[in-house]
């Protein structure tokens, strides 16, 4: 069993390790050959300089997929009224980053924090959720326990050592679009392909787990396993997109593009690509407004999805009363008419 | 009780297959250390209208969960379609409308096909649907009556409305059992009657029903088969009998309940 164990290990290892440095040379290739170019021949079209420089090509490129997975995942934990587990999770993973710089700078290591970040996340996704199946409900006060607590190992192990890794935690706080290197857009393209397959094959039991979960247990789904699922998958998303939004706004991406879907679609499938295109309007209009002011890219986007929100919020209500003033409009119109035949038609 | 049982045996025809499709046999079930079910023996035979009703917190809903295997018993055994219970996997013979499902739905975008189409999902988890399940989904929304609505998001529409979304997601499972927790809490009077002779031609059509309701009158009237429960069962049996017995009184009764506990 076990040799058998360490021989399925050793192939999966060796499969890795010829697979992946075929699959970023191809991914590199993309990211210089195809994508680059292709932004360097639209910047000069439009005459818009920072769409040429390669960081800020792979910002925009890693915006653009943060709104896709932030949305995809979201749509499903907004509507079983757990959006704040994406914030909690975004804690921990800076636990995580923390560790990772931590256990580097005592053991001189090289770990990536993003790993050590996805590990602290997936742990305590499931960890939260095991914890929810025992106790029965999602609670505010233990998620706001996971929350600070995660965020309170993170602040520990960093001026644990003096200051010395504080260098770079601000990229992690606030997101930050210069430090976004070739390996992490790599890794959250990766990520990417793994959520939006995962949830495109799991889409209907997760939307039926989401709707009415205690049907969907009584027809015969595991329930909890799609629950872990999603979780999990929140994990990802939030590693992912932490690096551009920074842990403490990565809810936002999560979260606001799906209440703003959910104002105006009917359908599920709907609401969901109408998360992503508004995601999608956030995060270009966020990275480009965070490169022309110099400010962080975590709130500027952040603040465009509230933009977008608000803006389909009074788009939508303007409408209904458009629509009842025509209705009003109309009826005093039939009155009117009724009116002047029962004048006898003088006018 | 046991005279009970065999009465409601030799009620039924014998040449309609008694098969059961549950049978609940000394169940005792309770949350921590609080009893909910004690000692419950109650089956539900193929087609058969099963009314529960009892006072509230009585074990109704917790009863039904049992029967679908949703929770386990602490004692007695539980058989859906002669598996044990917890063990069941053939999710798509079993349709539940639970207490809260149509006050969840409120504020999510889901459209009536949506929610009907989930009810194939049991059959169709991953692969694509084909025009068998297509067919059985638009059957299902004209049946009961919602095509109008079909693409309208289910939290806007009306209480009776949205349960009859509920029937049509069971009726495109094609599911033998249908069990419904008080579907008609905050459902007016005339949709109401509507949904219960909705119920009662689903019954004649060979579906097995079981269902919670707080209204005795409409259990009287529409099921064909009654259970009075509040921890133990207090009556199981033909409805016309139910209301001349004094079970009803003896399970809503607290003091009385202790008092003729064991008589």
């Amino acid at each position: 069993m076990v040799p058998q164990i360490e021989t399925a290990a050793g192939v999966l290892g060796e499969l890795a390790s010829a697979t992946v440095p075929y699959v970023s040379d191809v991914f590199e290739r993309f990211l210089d050959g195809v994508y680059g170019a292709g932004m360097d021949s639209l910047s000069e079209l439009i005459g818009v300089d920072m769409l040429g420089y390669p960081y800020m090509q792979r910002a925009y490129l890693a915006a653009v997929l943060i709104a896709v997975i932030g949305p995809f995942i979201g749509t499903f934990l907004v509507h079983r009224e757990m959006s704040m587990i994406s914030d909690t999770l975004a804690h921990t993973a800076f636990a995580g980053v923390a560790v990772g710089l931590f256990v580097n700078t005592t053991f001189s290591l090289s770990v990536s924090p993003i790993l050590t970040a996805l590990v602290a996340a997936v742990i305590t996704a499931l960890l939260v959720e095991v914890l929810i199946e025992h106790a029965g409900e999602y609670t505010d006060s233990s998620l706001a326990m996971v929350l600070t607590g995660g965020f309170a190992v993170g602040s520990i192990l960093i001026t644990a050592n003096d200051g010395g890794i504080s260098v770079g935690i601000d990229a992690y706080l606030f997101g930050n679009l210069s430090t976004v290197s070739k390996e992490s857009v790599g890794i959250l393209a990766a990520m990417t392909v793994v959520v939006g397959t995962l949830v495109a094959v799991a889409y209907r039991p997760l939307l039926y787990v989401t709707f009415d979960a205690t049907a969907a247990r009584a027809s015969g789904i595991s329930v909890r396993w799609y629950k872990r699922l999603m979780v999990v998958l929140t994990a990802v998303v939030v590693v992912g997109a932490m690096q551009i939004m920074g842990v403490i706004l990565v809810a936002g991406m999560v979260v606001i593009p799906v209440s703003a879907a959910s104002l105006v679609a009917s359908s599920f499938r709907r609401s969901m690509f109408l998360a992503v295109v508004g995601g999608e309007i956030a995060s270009v209009v966020g990275v480009s407004l965070a490169y022309v002011y110099g400010v962080a890219a975590g709130g500027s986007i952040v603040v465009a999805a509230i933009a977008v929100y608000a803006s389909v919020f009074v788009l939508r209500s303007g409408a209904e009363k458009k629509s009842k003033i025509y209705s009003v409009f109309r009826t005093e119109e039939r009155k009117e008419v009724e009116g002047v035949s029962a004048d006898g038609g003088e006018r | 009780m046991i005279g009970l049982t065999t009465k409601t045996e030799t009620e039924k025809m014998p040449l309609e297959s008694p098969e059961n499709v549950v049978s609940v046999e000394d169940v005792s079930f309770s949350y921590g250390d609080v009893p909910v079910l004690e000692d419950v023996s109650i089956d539900v035979e193929s087609g058969a209208f099963l009314g529960i009703v009892g006072p509230n917190g009585s074990g109704k809903s917790t009863l039904v969960e049992v029967m679908l295997g949703l929770q386990k018993p602490d004692e007695g055994s539980v058989c859906l379609f002669g598996e044990r219970a917890a063990n069941f996997d053939d999710g798509e013979r079993v349709a539940y409308v639970a207490q809260d499902a149509t006050d969840t739905s409120r504020g999510m975008p889901v459209t009536v096909r949506e929610v009907v189409r989930m009810g194939r999902y049991p059959r169709r988890l991953f692969r694509r649907f084909t025009d068998e399940d297509r067919c059985s989904v638009e059957d299902a929304i004209e049946k009961t009556g919602v095509t109008d609505l079909a693409s309208r998001r289910v939290g806007k529409l009306s209480g009776g409305q949205r349960q009859r979304v509920f029937i049509a997601r069971a009726l495109a499972a094609e599911a033998e059992l249908l069990a419904l927790d008080e579907p008609t809490v905050g459902v007016d009077a005339e949709s109401r009657e509507e949904f219960y002779e909705l119920l009662r031609d689903l019954n004649d059509e060979g579906m097995t029903i079981v269902l919670i309701e707080h209204d005795i009158g409409v259990v009287t009237e529409y099921a064909d088969e009654i259970a009075c429960i509040n921890r133990e069962l207090y009556f199981d049996g033909d409805p016309s009998e139910f209301v001349e017995t004094d079970a009803l009184a003896e399970a809503y009764g607290e003091n009385q309940h202790i008092l003729t506990h064991n008589h």
